[in-house]
């Protein structure tokens, strides 16, 4: 049992959770995932580490509540405990060669990229960021970002906040007026890292992106989480998170995402309907 | 008194009911058939099924006490060596083990030495078992990595002589392939549950939801404080074919297949919150006991036909006997010589598999025929699940995350087979992760070596 340290609402449907995990947060590193289970019957989720202390022994988390087990997980409160947290799982992200780092994070994924970019900030490595949102209310942890990096730039599907438009435009935009990156990290809907992808790759900068497939085990056991990466078949839970996005099939990967969606309709039905 | 020479038939379910629920098929003996049966026992001076059997259980003698009504002493005697008798009662594969060397099978039906076992154990499921006291400490901490059948078994042997053992396992639950892989109506879970509540009357501790590898390494253990770490980490490693269309929606590794349905309780959806596709029409690829439970599983699903498919004939299967004959009951469709060379999809889901047709050539290095495509043999049938059992390999993680530990060209660990010792020092391993994919008992022999020549390192230390 993993107690829940500290709860906050970061926007509609996005919670923030501080767990207590000592073990996991020895190990935690930038990248890294943990998987979840909230209760007995409850599925295995993973959930990408969003922050860590190793001396305090906490890990938190921050989710969108999208389907039933995060709806659950949302549902727990300060004091109370997730049954199953285990990680941290996956490899963690490649940051000591790069020097100079745009990173790009949509909706959620401004979670797992706060690690990335504050320890690149300690390593003393220049990072620019773009966060994109649905709107003003979905842009998340703003203030501790833009703390960490250089220049902070963001963008709203609906314009209220920052530019109006998608995160493309806004590293098109520093493109073409002259900005140069070494590196770019994207994280965020499958959608969005390809289509950043898409550009970078026409700008020729090397792109890392983080897969969140559907799994089960998260250590190699199962095969659910297969994603295609420059023709070869690799596991997100063991070859990833983290793969070079210009190889990376996304078209497959959100095709594959789209595997249980008749049943997480089902699911939802049941419960309206009354029968849970 | 004459010998029977037939075994005393066990009850079953009716294969026309069980193939729509997860009920355990085999229904075990009652006290009397138990008897009777163990009275079939000849009681040889020197008997062979003892040493038919990778853990060495006394056969003989817990036949005897049996046979007498006594079948609390038959479990003492049972779980001197085997502390799983409940699992290996159902899993093991006797027909190949104890009881092919009994000499009644020689005229006729060896004892049913499995089922005696298993009822031995089952007669206590629903009653007080006398405890097992723990031993007295002997101050000396063990670690075991891995919460399936060969770390359990090393962890209870260890237990008894007075080690402070911990048990590190990966998921949320003990048990490893007992609990992911093995389907209910094989091996009912509060079985198992059961059997490993037993052993933390041994005094055992059990952290779950620690990966070795990940959450710890090998060599923080013994930094912890502890002396010796036994590695029984398994074969998680799903083996795909690398065929044209795996990675469609609706392929599954069997692995992941089971492991939905048995650990995560699929079958329950959306009482239990995770999914699995119920298929129409399923196709499992593979011919070994993991390709039998799949089908069956995916037969209680709901599908409407369930194929086998495996590229040598049904005498080269490697699963038991019991698992094909259960099967063909259940209305499971067998398409021996065919292998699938590339799976069909439609708008990114599995639609068809297309398969050769195979014939057999000469034996090769597993002293099986080998199966020859037979060219312009390709068909279509029509599929909306396909299900690969074709094996898995060694985890890498522990590989990986410990340096000095030697493992072979497919990844399992490299030790001295006697002992189980590996290249690294106070590190032993044993089970699959040693072997590949191989049976519970083999795994649980293992433990039991590694257990003793553990005991025999540290209490000359």
């Amino acid at each position: 049992m993993y107690k829940i340290l500290e709860k906050k609402a970061l926007a509609p449907a996005i919670k923030f959770m501080k767990v207590d995990a000592p073990l996991v947060a020895r190990k935690a590193m930038p990248g890294q995932f943990i998987i979840l289970r909230v209760m007995e019957e409850g599925e295995r989720i993973p959930l990408t580490i969003a922050d860590s202390d190793q001396h305090e022994g906490w890990v938190s988390i921050i989710f969108q509540e999208v389907g039933e087990t995060t709806r659950d997980l949302g549902r727990l409160e300060e004091g109370e405990f997730i049954l199953d947290f285990v990680g941290p799982l996956g490899k963690a992200s490649d940051l000591d060669e790069l020097d100079n780092v745009l990173c790009i994070g949509g909706g959620v994924g401004i979670a797992p990229l706060h690690p990335q970019i504050k320890y690149l900030h300690e390593k003393g490595k220049q990072v620019d960021v773009i966060i994109g949102a649905r709107s003003k209310d979905y842009v998340i942890l703003e203030d501790q970002i833009r703390g960490m990096c250089n220049n902070l730039y963001v963008a709203t599907d609906d314009g209220s906040y920052g530019h109006k438009g998608f995160v493309t435009d806004v590293l098109k935009q520093l493109i073409e007026s002259g900005k140069k990156y070494d590196h770019v990290i994207a994280i965020g809907p499958l959608v969005m890292m390809k289509m950043v992808c898409r550009l970078t790759k026409e700008y020729g900068i090397p792109t890392t992106v983080s897969m969140n497939p559907i799994m089960v085990d998260g250590t190699g056991m199962c095969g659910g989480c297969r994603v295609t990466v420059g023709g070869q078949v690799r596991y997100a839970c063991v070859d990833g998170p983290d793969f070079d996005g210009h190889l990376v099939d996304f078209d497959e990967a959100l095709r594959r995402s789209q595997m249980y969606k008749e049943e997480e309709r089902q699911e939802h039905d049941c419960k309206i309907g009354g029968r849970i | 008194m004459a010998l029977k020479l037939e075994k005393t038939p066990m009850r079953e379910l009716d294969p026309q009911e069980r193939r729509h629920h997860f009920k355990e098929v085999a229904l075990g003996y009652t006290l009397e058939e138990a008897i009777q049966e163990a009275k079939r026992c000849i009681q040889c001076k020197k008997p062979m099924c003892v040493t038919g059997c990778p853990v060495n259980v006394q056969i003989p003698q817990f036949i005897n006490a049996l046979a007498q009504g006594d079948v609390e002493e038959a479990l003492k005697i049972i779980k001197e060596t085997n502390n799983l008798p409940a699992v290996c009662g159902r899993v093991c594969p006797q027909e190949e083990q104890c009881e092919k060397k009994c000499v009644l099978g020689r005229k006729g039906d060896s004892v049913a030495i499995g089922r005696l076992e298993r009822f031995a154990a089952d007669y206590f499921m629903d009653r007080e078992e006398p405890a097992e006291r723990p031993a007295s400490p002997n101050g000396k901490r063990v670690a075991i990595v891995g919460g399936g059948p060969a770390g359990l078994t090393a962890a209870a042997d260890l237990a008894k002589l007075g080690y402070d053992v911990t048990v590190f396992e990966a998921f949320h639950e003990l048990g490893g392939v007992l609990v992911y892989g093995i389907p209910e109506f094989r091996l009912p879970k509060a079985v198992v549950k059961k059997e490993v509540e037993k052993l933390k009357d041994l005094g055992v501790t059990f952290r779950t939801n620690v990966v070795v590898g990940k959450t710890i390494l090998i060599d923080e253990l013994f930094e912890y404080g502890y002396e010796a770490v036994f590695v029984g980490s398994g074969a998680g490693l799903p083996k795909f074919m690398n065929i044209p269309g795996e990675n469609l929606n609706g392929v599954y590794s069997a692995n992941e297949y089971l492991t939905r349905i048995n650990l995560m309780k699929a079958y329950d959806f959306p009482q239990s919150h995770t999914p699995v596709k119920k298929g129409r029409k399923v196709f499992v690829v593979g011919g070994g006991n993991v390709a039998m439970d799949a089908a069956r599983s995916a037969l209680r699903l709901g599908a409407d036909e369930v194929h086998i498919v495996y590229r040598r004939s049904e005498q080269e299967m490697p699963a038991r006997l019991e698992e094909v004959h259960h099967a063909r009951e259940e209305g499971i469709i067998f398409d021996v010589l065919t292998n699938p060379v590339e799976i069909i999809g439609e708008e990114g889901w599995v639609k068809g598999i297309k398969c050769i047709r195979m014939e057999l050539g000469q034996p090769d290095s597993s002293g099986r025929r080998r199966p020859i495509p037979v060219p312009g043999s390709e068909f279509i049938m029509e599929a909306d699940i396909v299900i690969m059992a074709i094996g898995t390999s060694p985890n890498p993680l522990i590989k990986n995350s410990t340096p000095g530990l030697e493992t072979t060209s497919w990844g399992g660990i490299v030790v001295d087979e006697e002992t189980g010792a590996t290249s690294k020092e106070g590190v032993y391993a044993g089970g699959d992760a040693v072997t590949g994919a191989a049976t519970v008992i083999l795994a649980m022999g293992a433990g039991k070596r590694a257990a003793k020549a553990i005991h025999e390192k540290l209490s000359n230390q």
